[in-house]
């Protein structure tokens, strides 16, 4: 008999779950704060930084993070608890955060929008519909967004990137031009937008130039030839544009140029010097580099500093303790205007959570902390965040 | 288009229904004017077959307490004396298939446990098996005794066989201990073996005859027939097609609560196919021979990955697939004196593949096309010694190529590859009068990679791989026995993982998986009692995955390369309980699974930087791998009608990441009714099954940001002539 009741209550297991089963709903994603540097004193007015982590494709998982240098407190995930309506958090890949004025612009790549938020509340203001969009620059009243996806219609087989101008008191695009393929950053220098043309979705026949703009009537006055596969700009304090080259992963190795914005000609190619990403801090420019080859199916890291006034490198290797051994794969860069710490990210394997590193001026490792997937671009703001209410 | 090519099928599914029906017209009239010849010899067949159905519907209740009549056909015994298998695989067969309410091979197997079906969303998404966390690509997927393989990716999609025609689906966790077996079927960790019908006929009949239609949710639209001949005394011939359409549209909702709710529509996923076998089967006293055909074709859009979208612009996803899949394969057994048989295999297949991503919904179009081919021989030796001891010596060897045509880039460095791999078993079995039965074996394995163009291709592998398995009955009557297998097996890089342009590494290492298993089963039937039987068994074990091969990212997001790191143990278990019931005319089975799994990834780059304030994903659980999970089933029949209820469950998982907070992905369950019923007239039976899947509307993910559909309903009509 015994059997027989066991049997009975097995059979019963699957309807007791299924009737009285109802999930629950989700929540919405709480933020979690964590103390990492309590102990130092706050310089200058810098308020704290925010993080973009991009998320890998197709996982939705773009997310912001937050420091603030009054409390030494990390957050990691504040978009969703401040607009939890905004349906599906902050979307699929995060490529580039800025501020301009009172607002926080965040580029969703693979959403294709462009995310307006209040920088002190971080609340959602709009959203604006850039397809395929990557970097963004401000000057005056307007923003400008790269974008990988130009109009269908001009080249049907691969499609040529294009800017599209945002009047940011509007929030609405008032314009769009057409540059290179698969346009990256762009920088502007007086009246003129460069854009860096990479053509990465057309490999072999990569872009190999960078695009100006007159931003007077933004139309395109010309292509400058610089090196295939371009990627980042960055104007140093004499009139140069520092342009980087990832390369072609195979007999191309990645290199750094320069262009007289005067004259809007290369005049100078750093052969020995890789770049994946770079940011200027007075007259040294940071520079590090993951260089990966094909050919041997190995990489190889490198933290550079170049000054620009010399042209010299002055240290291939900023971090000075040696815990650069840890960092698998840098993948974000900024330097403290005032203090010029230094922050580097590692995203680790891509959909690991990623971690943030600061370094102090002199390349010691002062603290780290776990981000969101792939930490990559970051932006210090001099408005405090203000607190949620509960 | 797709009305276009429906009017090209539909024809010929009329014309066989037409020929069918001529057929049977002809087999009356014979009958008519008393032409009774063949009937006799048939009379034998059916009577040979008929002992053979009861000898292996005898041999497994014994094994595995089936007590509702299995009318299952397995291969065919032809060694008399041989040791059978020493451990029992899990099984699903006969009606208790298909009463399941299954799209395809892949929903039946979410009844297995110790099975991980990873499904992306949507009736054309990718469906792939996972057994016991050891990674899809170590599943040995085998149709009609053949293995299915893919050279290009190592995985199989299940989501392309059909339930249609399906007659047995077993599952083997280490290998099959059957030990008269090709050398492939030494060579994977874990096996899925399933077993088309082959054809069978009652009394004097010379031809069976069935359609299908089925329609639902989906709209979804399902054509099948087969028809089975009878040639003379010892061949029959089968021929089977089907035709499926559907627009695989659904609704999915995502929300947080007190947060956004959004009710969007599943776009993209649409699936059109048409497959159609045909096989000869010969069956002589001591030869048995089977030869078959199949065909796929189909289209199918990619839904792609539910993440947030902005609507105003049209960068949707519109990937499509084609695919072309056929086989040619061929088998013979043989026993040739009392103490050796052998069994010869040969397979050619022919496999092609497109993946368009159009212009307008992309800036990086693709239209890549890929072929692949693949040759496969195998004799197995069988040596029967005596009643205790026999062994096996089994060689294959086998052809893949791959070509393509892609995008500039991707020709420009496409090596062409081409690969032979030589497969050599030794196996040894013995199995005591007093209970106790053991199998030992050892896999050679050459593989030579060539490059078409000439290109450097990775280094020849030479692998010794052991297996050994061990089942113990110290008392028949009881129905308990005690089993343990212990098995070393690698699974080779593919030839995307080596070759794949801008990502593969030609320096990759075989991922080598270890498995150590012991179990206890319980089987015994009571005959006359209304607690028919009880079919029980308990399994604990512990794996290791070395060396695992994964995709990891270099300087950007475009960019990733594969290489040889990860390492991951794996502790789990799989509880089986299948009681059965008898209430005179109601007839209960019931089964259920629960399978316990602590899979932690140990990868070297994943340990602790030591820093405070950063987590270590070092030992967290795999993701997409629930702790527990299991499912049940409730077959009633009473006569003619039959009632099935199903329930699956999945427990809380982590997606790719490691378990933080944001990965959490949350439980699922779901609760699928069938109710079928059999009309009989005359000679005729038309049988009508109608289902409702996932009756509380559950709004779940197998895999994050992959929806899956809520209720849905189907109905189908079976005509057996």
């Amino acid at each position: 008999m015994r059997t027989i009741k066991s049997g009975t209550i097995f059979l019963l297991i699957p309807f007791v779950a299924a009737v009285c089963g109802c999930r629950g709903e989700l929540p919405v994603l709480p933020s979690e704060p964590v103390e990492v540097n309590p102990w130092d004193t706050v310089s200058g007015d810098i308020c704290g930084f925010f993080v973009l982590n991009e998320g890998n494709m197709g996982s939705n998982k773009a997310s912001l993070d937050y420091y603030d240098y009054t409390t030494g407190v990390y957050t990691r995930n504040i978009y969703g608890e401040r607009n939890p309506d905004e349906v599906k958090d902050l979307g699929d890949v995060g490529n580039d955060i800025k501020i301009y004025g009172g607002k926080l612009w965040a580029v969703i790549n693979c959403s294709n929008y462009v995310e307006v938020m209040d920088v002190q509340s971080v609340k959602h203001i709009t959203k604006i519909a850039v397809p395929n969009c990557r970097y963004l620059a401000f000057k005056d009243r307007y923003a400008y967004v790269s974008a990988y996806a130009g109009p269908v219609k001009i080249d049907p087989d691969a499609r040529i990137g294009m800017v599209v101008k945002i009047d940011t008191a509007t929030l609405e695009i008032v314009d769009s031009c057409i540059v290179g393929y698969q346009p990256e950053e762009m920088a502007i220098v007086g009246n003129k937008l460069y854009v860096a043309n990479s053509g990465g979705y057309r490999v072999p026949d990569y872009d190999s130039t960078v695009s100006v703009i007159d931003l007077v009537n933004f139309r395109e006055m010309y292509k400058i030839p610089v090196g295939i596969n371009l990627h980042r700009l960055e104007p140093d304090r004499y009139g140069n544009l520092y342009v980087s080259s990832r390369g072609d992963y195979y007999y191309t190795p990645s290199k750094t140029f320069i262009i007289d914005t005067r004259t809007d000609v290369c005049t100078d190619t750093l052969h020995l010097l890789p770049n994946s990403n770079m940011t200027l801090c007075g007259d040294s420019l940071y520079i590090y580099s993951t260089e990966f080859s094909y050919l041997t199916n190995d990489w190889t890291v490198s933290y550079a500093i170049l000054n620009t006034l010399t042209r010299q490198v002055v240290t291939r290797n900023f971090i000075t303790d040696g815990t650069d051994g840890n960092i698998q794969v840098p993948y974000g860069l900024a330097v403290h205007p005032v203090t010029r710490e230094f922050l580097v990210t590692d995203a680790k394997d891509y959909v690991s959570p990623g971690t943030l590193h600061c370094f102090s001026p002199d390349g010691k490792r002062k603290w780290s902390v776990t981000t969101g997937d792939i930490p990559a671009h970051i932006v210090f703001t001099r408005k405090p965040l203000i607190p949620l209410e509960q | 288009m797709y009305y276009r090519k429906a009017g090209i099928i539909l024809p010929i599914i009329v014309v066989l229904l037409l020929s069918g029906s001529a057929l049977r017209a002809q087999e009356n009239a014979l009958e008519r004017t008393g032409y009774t010849a063949p009937d006799k010899v048939s009379d034998k067949v059916s009577d040979k077959v008929r002992d053979k159905v009861s000898d292996r519907v005898s041999d497994k209740v014994r094994d595995e307490g089936q007590y509702t009549p299995v009318d299952t056909l397995d291969e065919v015994v032809v060694a008399a004396d041989r040791i059978r298998e020493i451990v029992p695989a899990q099984r699903l067969s006969g009606r208790q298939l298909q009463s399941l309410s299954s799209n395809s091979i892949a929903d039946a197997l979410r009844y297995f446990s110790g099975v991980q079906v990873k499904d992306y969303g949507g009736i054309g998404g990718l469906k792939t098996v996972n057994v016991r966390s050891l990674g899809s690509q170590h599943v040995g997927v085998f149709y009609d005794g053949i293995q299915i393989s893919n050279a290009q990716n190592g995985t199989v999609d299940l989501g392309k066989f059909s339930m249609d025609n399906m007659e047995l689906l077993s599952v083997y966790n280490g290998q099959k201990s059957d030990i008269f077996q090709s050398a492939r079927d030494y060579a994977s960790a874990a096996a899925l073996y399933m077993v088309s019908r082959r054809p069978r006929f009652k009394g004097d009949r010379r031809n069976n005859l069935n359609f299908k239609v089925r329609s639902g949710s989906f709209d979804l639209i399902d054509l099948s027939g087969l028809w089975e001949h009878r040639l003379g005394e010892h061949f029959s011939t089968s021929a089977n097609v089907e035709f499926l359409n559907t627009s695989g549209r659904y609704k999915f909702r995502y929300s947080r609560e007190g947060g956004y709710d959004t009710t969007e529509v599943r776009r993209n996923g649409d699936v059109m196919f048409v497959r159609a076998e045909a096989g000869l089967f010969g069956r002589m006293p001591k030869t048995d021979f089977m030869l078959k055909g199949y065909f796929y074709w189909s289209e199918r859009g990619y839904p792609g990955a539910a993440v947030k979208k902005d609507y105003g612009i049209s960068l949707l996803n519109e990937d499509r697939q084609k695919d072309r899949n056929v086989f040619v394969q061929s088998s013979l057994t043989h026993e040739a004196a009392d103490f050796y048989s052998f069994k010869v295999q040969a397979k050619y297949a022919n496999d092609y593949m497109n993946y368009v991503m159009p212009p307008h919904s992309t800036v990086q179009p693709m239209d890549n096309h890929y072929w692949q081919q693949e040759l496969y021989l195998t004799v197995s030796n069988l040596f029967s010694l005596n009643r205790f001891w026999s062994a096996n010596l089994s060689c294959d060897v086998q052809w893949n190529s791959l070509d393509a045509d892609g995008t500039e880039m991707f020709n420009a460095n496409f090596i062409q590859p081409r690969r032979l791999t030589v497969l050599s078993a030794a196996a040894t079995s013995v199995s005591f009068d007093f209970g106790l039965s053991a199998q030992a074996s050892m896999l050679y394995t050459y593989v030579h990679d060539m490059s078409r163009r000439g290109m450097e291709t990775a280094g020849d592998k030479n692998e010794w791989t052991p297996a050994v398995i061990v089942s113990y009955t110290p008392w028949k009557k009881a129905g308990l026995s005690i089993r343990a297998f212990y098995k070393k097996i690698f699974r080779m890089p593919t030839f995307n993982d080596l070759y794949y342009v801008q990502l593969g590494n030609r320096n990759l290492r075989p991922e080598y998986t270890s498995q150590y298993n012991v179990g206890i089963a319980y089987a015994r039937t009571f005959p006359g009692t209304w607690f028919a039987g009880m079919q029980a068994s308990v399994d604990v074990y512990y794996n290791t995955v070395k060396d695992k091969i994964i995709a990891t990212p270099t300087s950007n997001q475009l960019v990733w390369t594969m290489v040889n790191l990860g390492y991951v143990e794996i502790r789990g278990a799989d509880i089986v309980l299948a009681p059965s019931l008898q209430f005179g005319p109601v007839g209960i089975s019931a089964r259920i699974n629960y399978t316990y799994q602590k899979a932690q990834d140990f990868t070297e780059t994943k340990k602790d930087e030591g820093y405070e304030g950063v987590i270590s994903t070092y030992g967290d659980q795999v993701p997409y791998i629930p702790l527990h999970s299991g499912s049940a089933v409730l077959g009633v029949s009473y006569g003619t009608w039959n009632f099935n209820y199903s329930f699956v469950y999945t427990g809380e998982r982590y997606m790719l990441g490691g378990n933080v907070p944001v990965n959490y992905i949350q439980p699922w369950y779901t609760s699928d009714l069938s109710l079928s019923k059999v009309f009989r007239i005359r000679r005729t039976e038309l049988g009508v099954t109608v289902e409702v899947n996932n009756i509380f509307n559950q709004q779940y993910e197998v895999v994050k940001w992959y929806p899956m559909p809520g209720t849905n309903f189907r109905i189908t009509l079976s005509l057996t002539i």
